[in-house]
């Protein structure tokens, strides 16, 4: 027990960062990270050492999130292939330059409310593989091993989030941007 | 090179991860292209704020009530 209680404090935030990023409700995420390391601890002896525990945790931690989505939408259906055939994203609208220096114009828990109500916006699919891929710094490949998605389809996606996410942060970074901006909510 | 054909290969770009003869094609593109070389840096400062702002922190005193139950909860199962 003494082992696992150290896996559990090497990768608890982690599963907290990745489970919030799908369920966007701190009381769902605290139990996606119970129900998550639970799991893994009464699976341990199926994990095959061929993968690393924290990819097969870390998969583990998105399928409960994707069950607490499904359970909040009263037994509706959530995959990580919902609403990914949107267009939006798939070129540049806002061309504006941004502020040298966006992080100037915003304190830090206003920067952290931007940046949270600004992903929020996007769908879980998108939102999972930013997540991984670009905010816990899984490669191309983990990310796809993780959430059973082709090498094509995970960069797809990841592209896809990038630019909405760029999209939707022009309005509080460019350069003529006001920080009263904040105030209006993301779209 | 086109904007569009620029786009399908921002990720090659963003990640370093373009082979030499791509490479050079899209930095010549950006050299005469404003917009994709505003694309370009913002999606770079995207990313780079994403990874630099913990937006989901998690506080002590509830990651201490989440080791205990969790530990509870494995030494039932």
């Amino acid at each position: 027990m003494a082992a696992y209680e150290k896996l559990v404090k090497q990768y608890d935030r982690q599963v907290f960062r990745i489970a919030n990023h799908i369920v966007q409700n701190r009381e769902d995420a605290e139990d996606v990270v119970q129900d998550a390391f639970l799991k893994a601890y009464q699976k341990l002896n199926q994990f095959q050492g061929n993968s690393k525990f924290y990819t097969w945790l870390v998969r583990i931690a998105v399928n409960e999130s994707l069950m607490r989505l499904r359970k909040r939408r009263t037994g509706k259906m959530v995959s990580i292939d919902e609403d990914v055939e949107t267009d939006e994203g798939s070129m540049p609208r806002d061309l504006a330059d941004w502020s040298p220096d966006p992080e100037a114009l915003y304190g830090q828990s206003e920067m952290a409310d931007i940046l949270r109500r600004t992903i929020q916006g996007l769908p879980p699919g998108f939102r999972v593989v930013f997540a991984l891929r670009d905010v816990e710094g899984l490669s191309t490949e983990e990310t796809a091993e993780t959430l059973g998605l082709s090498i094509p389809a995970v960069k797809s996606r990841l592209l896809r989030a990038r630019l909405q996410l760029r999209e939707r942060l022009s309005r509080y970074f460019k350069r003529d941007a006001k920080p009263a901006q904040a105030q209006d909510g993301a779209k | 090179m086109t904007c569009t054909e620029f786009l399908a290969q921002l990720d090659e770009m963003l990640d370093q991860d373009a082979a030499v003869p791509l490479r050079a094609d899209l930095e010549e593109h950006l050299r005469c292209c404003e917009h994709c070389e505003i694309t370009l840096s913002t999606t770079r400062t995207t990313i780079q704020i994403y990874r630099s702002h913990e937006i989901y922190e998690l506080p002590e005193d509830l990651r201490e009530r989440l080791h205990k139950a969790i530990l509870a909860k494995c030494r039932k199962s």
